[in-house]
C-alpha cells in the first residue's frame, strides 16, 4: 500500500517563525531534526518537496467563469498544509507509527494518511 | 432443525465470517458467501443430515462460492488474495480445518482508525452475526443510516489498508483495550435501555456471547476476563432491576430474582482474572460488582476497590461511588464531605446521591433541593419517575 502523509502544523513551531523557534529549547530543536531525518531515510519514505509558507499561499476559485483568487490557504492558517510525503508500508499500522514519529505530530500539529489509489 | 440451524448460525457465524475474510482479503465478498454456505445449509442439512464437520462445511462451501464467483469477474480477482492461495478442493472439506481467524477480525472491526460507533457496528455485524436492521434497532437508528455506516467502514477497511491480524505486542495493550470498550459499550447499550428485542439477541447477551469468545481466544489477557466477569455479574441481576417497568435500585433489589448459577460464574471468572494478577480497571470493577452481590455488602472494602478504580480512571464520576460507599461504611456525613469536592455539577447522579445523603443527616429541605437538581438533569424516563418517588417520599415542605 502507498500512503501520502499530509503534515498539519497546527501550533507547532517551525524555525520559518524564528521567534516562536528560539522558544523551542536547543535539545529538541536538534531532536526535531534529527526525526525528520530519520523519516526521510526510512526505507520506503518518498520526502516531498519543501513547500513555501501557508501565507505566501494563493487560493483559486472559478465562479461563472471567473477566477477569483484569495489571499492565503484554503484551510485556516493555522490548519493549513506545511508538508507532505509518501510511504510504501504493508499497512495503515505501519503508516501510523510513521506518522507518529514526524515531530508536529507531537508539538501541536497533525498528520493525516490518506492511501493512494493504486489502479 | 430451524433452531438447530439457527443455533449453528448463530454460534458459528463470527468463525465462519473470520476464516473467509482472512482467506478472501474482503469483507463484502466474504459476507455474501458466507450467508449463501449458511442458506445452502438450510436447504440441505434437514434433508441429507448434518456434515460430521459443520465449520470445514461452512467454510469450504463458502470459499468455493467465493471462487465462483471471482472466476466469473476476473477483475475482481485481481484485487482478492485469492491469486495466491490454491483452490479449495470439494472432497476434503469433511476433513479441512480453518484456523480460527476470530481475534483478527476483532481487532480489525476495532482498529482505532474507525470511528467508535462503526466499530461498534461492525462487530455486532460481523463476529456477532446480527442483522443491519436488528444492529439499527438496537441503537434506535435508522436502517438506512446504519448501513452506511457499515459500508463506509468495511470501504475504509479495504481502502486505508487496515491489516487483518492480531496486533503485535507494542500495539497490543491499546488495541485490546479499543477490542474490550466496544464489547462494553454494547454491554452498557443494552443494560441501560433495553430495547424490545427477542430474548437472547439483546445487545448484553451479544456483549457475553463476545466477551466468553475473547476470555476463550485470549486466556492469559486479565482484563478480558475482569470484563468478562463484571458483565456477568451486572447482568445477573437483570430480572431484579426492574419491577412493573420501574428502576429498581440494587438495596431494593429482590436476591431471590438474582441469578446465582451466573453470578458464581462471574466470580470464577474473576478469580482468574486475579489469578492472572490482573489489576486494570475491568478487574476492579468485576470486584466491586462481586463485593455488591454479596450480603452483607463489605463497604470499606468496596469504598477502598473505587479508590483504586478511581486512581486508574482519574474519573471523578468513579470519586463519586466511592463517596456513596464511605458514606455506607464510615456515614452520611463523610461521604457527604467527599461528594461535595467533586466537580460534576451537571451530573443528575451526583445531585441525587447529595440527596439522599442530605436525607439521612436529616436535612430535609436541602435534600428537596438536590433531588429538584437532579431531577431537572435527568433525561432518562425510569430515573425521572424514580426520583419524582423519592422526592414524595420526603413529605411535603
Amino acid at each position: 500500500m502507498k500512503y501520502m502523509l499530509l503534515i498539519h502544523q497546527g501550533s507547532t513551531p517551525t524555525p520559518r517563525d524564528p521567534d516562536a523557534w528560539a522558544r523551542v529549547p536547543e535539545d529538541e530543536q536538534k531532536a526535531v531534526f534529527a526525526d525528520y531525518q530519520a523519516i526521510n531515510e526510512t526505507p520506503g519514505v518518498t520526502s516531498g518537496l519543501q513547500m513555501g509558507e501557508p501565507e505566501t499561499a494563493t487560493t483559486v476559485r472559478v465562479q461563472d467563469g471567473r477566477t477569483l483568487t484569495t489571499d492565503g490557504p484554503f484551510a485556516e492558517l493555522k490548519e493549513a498544509l506545511g508538508g507532505y510525503l509518501f510511504y510504501e508500508a504493508d499497512d495503515l499500522d505501519a503508516a501510523i507509527a510513521l506518522a507518529a514519529r514526524i515531530p508536529a505530530a507531537r508539538m501541536g500539529g497533525a498528520i493525516e494518511v490518506r492511501p493512494i489509489v493504486e489502479w | 432443525m430451524v433452531a438447530i440451524l439457527e443455533r449453528v448460525f448463530r454460534d458459528r457465524w463470527g468463525y465462519v465470517l473470520a476464516a473467509l475474510v482472512g482467506f478472501l482479503g474482503d469483507f463484502d465478498l466474504a459476507e455474501e458467501a458466507a450467508q449463501e454456505a449458511f442458506a445452502i445449509a438450510a436447504e440441505r442439512w434437514p434433508r441429507d443430515g448434518a456434515p460430521a464437520n459443520p465449520d470445514g462445511w461452512l467454510v469450504t462451501t463458502a470459499r468455493n462460492r467465493a471462487i465462483d464467483r471471482i472466476r466469473r469477474d476476473r477483475t475482481l480477482a485481481a484485487k482478492t488474495r485469492l491469486l495466491e492461495v490454491p483452490e479449495a478442493a470439494e472432497d476434503t472439506m469433511e476433513t479441512t480445518s480453518f484456523p480460527d481467524e476470530r481475534l483478527e477480525l476483532v481487532f480489525t472491526c476495532c482498529h482505532p482508525a474507525l470511528a467508535t460507533d462503526a466499530q461498534v457496528a461492525l462487530t455486532l455485524r460481523t463476529l456477532g452475526g446480527l442483522t443491519t436492521g436488528e444492529i439499527a434497532r438496537a441503537f434506535l437508528v435508522g436502517e438506512a443510516t446504519m448501513a452506511q455506516r457499515l459500508v463506509r467502514a468495511k470501504r475504509k477497511i479495504r481502502a486505508a489498508g487496515i491489516p487483518f491480524r492480531v496486533p503485535p505486542d507494542h500495539l497490543l495493550p491499546d488495541r485490546l483495550a479499543a477490542v474490550l470498550a466496544v464489547v462494553y459499550l454494547i454491554f452498557n447499550a443494552g443494560y441501560s435501555s433495553p430495547a424490545p428485542v427477542p430474548p437472547g439477541r439483546e445487545l448484553t447477551a451479544e456483549a457475553l456471547r463476545l466477551g466468553r469468545a475473547l476470555a476463550e481466544l485470549m486466556p492469559d489477557e486479565p482484563e478480558v476476563h475482569g470484563l468478562l466477569a463484571m458483565m456477568l455479574l451486572h447482568d445477573a441481576r437483570r430480572a431484579a432491576r426492574f419491577r412493573d417497568g420501574e428502576l429498581v435500585l440494587l438495596a431494593d433489589q429482590d436476591r431471590g430474582l438474582w441469578d446465582a448459577a451466573q453470578i458464581a460464574e462471574g466470580r470464577g471468572v474473576l478469580d482468574r482474572a486475579l489469578a492472572l494478577r490482573g489489576r486494570g480497571a475491568y478487574v476492579v470493577q468485576a470486584a466491586i460488582a462481586a463485593l455488591h452481590a454479596g450480603e452483607p455488602r463489605d463497604w470499606p472494602q468496596i469504598a477502598a476497590l473505587y479508590g483504586e478504580l478511581a486512581r486508574l480512571t482519574d474519573s471523578p464520576v468513579v470519586e463519586l461511588s466511592r463517596a456513596v460507599a464511605v458514606a455506607e461504611a464510615d456515614g452520611p456525613a463523610a461521604g457527604l464531605a467527599l461528594v461535595d469536592r467533586l466537580a460534576l455539577e451537571d451530573y443528575h447522579y451526583l445531585h441525587a446521591a447529595r440527596g439522599e445523603l442530605l436525607r439521612r443527616l436529616g436535612r430535609a429541605a436541602e435534600a428537596r433541593e438536590a433531588l429538584g437538581r437532579a431531577l431537572a438533569l435527568a433525561h432518562d424516563d425510569a430515573e425521572r419517575r424514580l426520583l419524582e418517588r423519592r422526592l414524595a417520599e420526603l413529605g411535603p415542605r
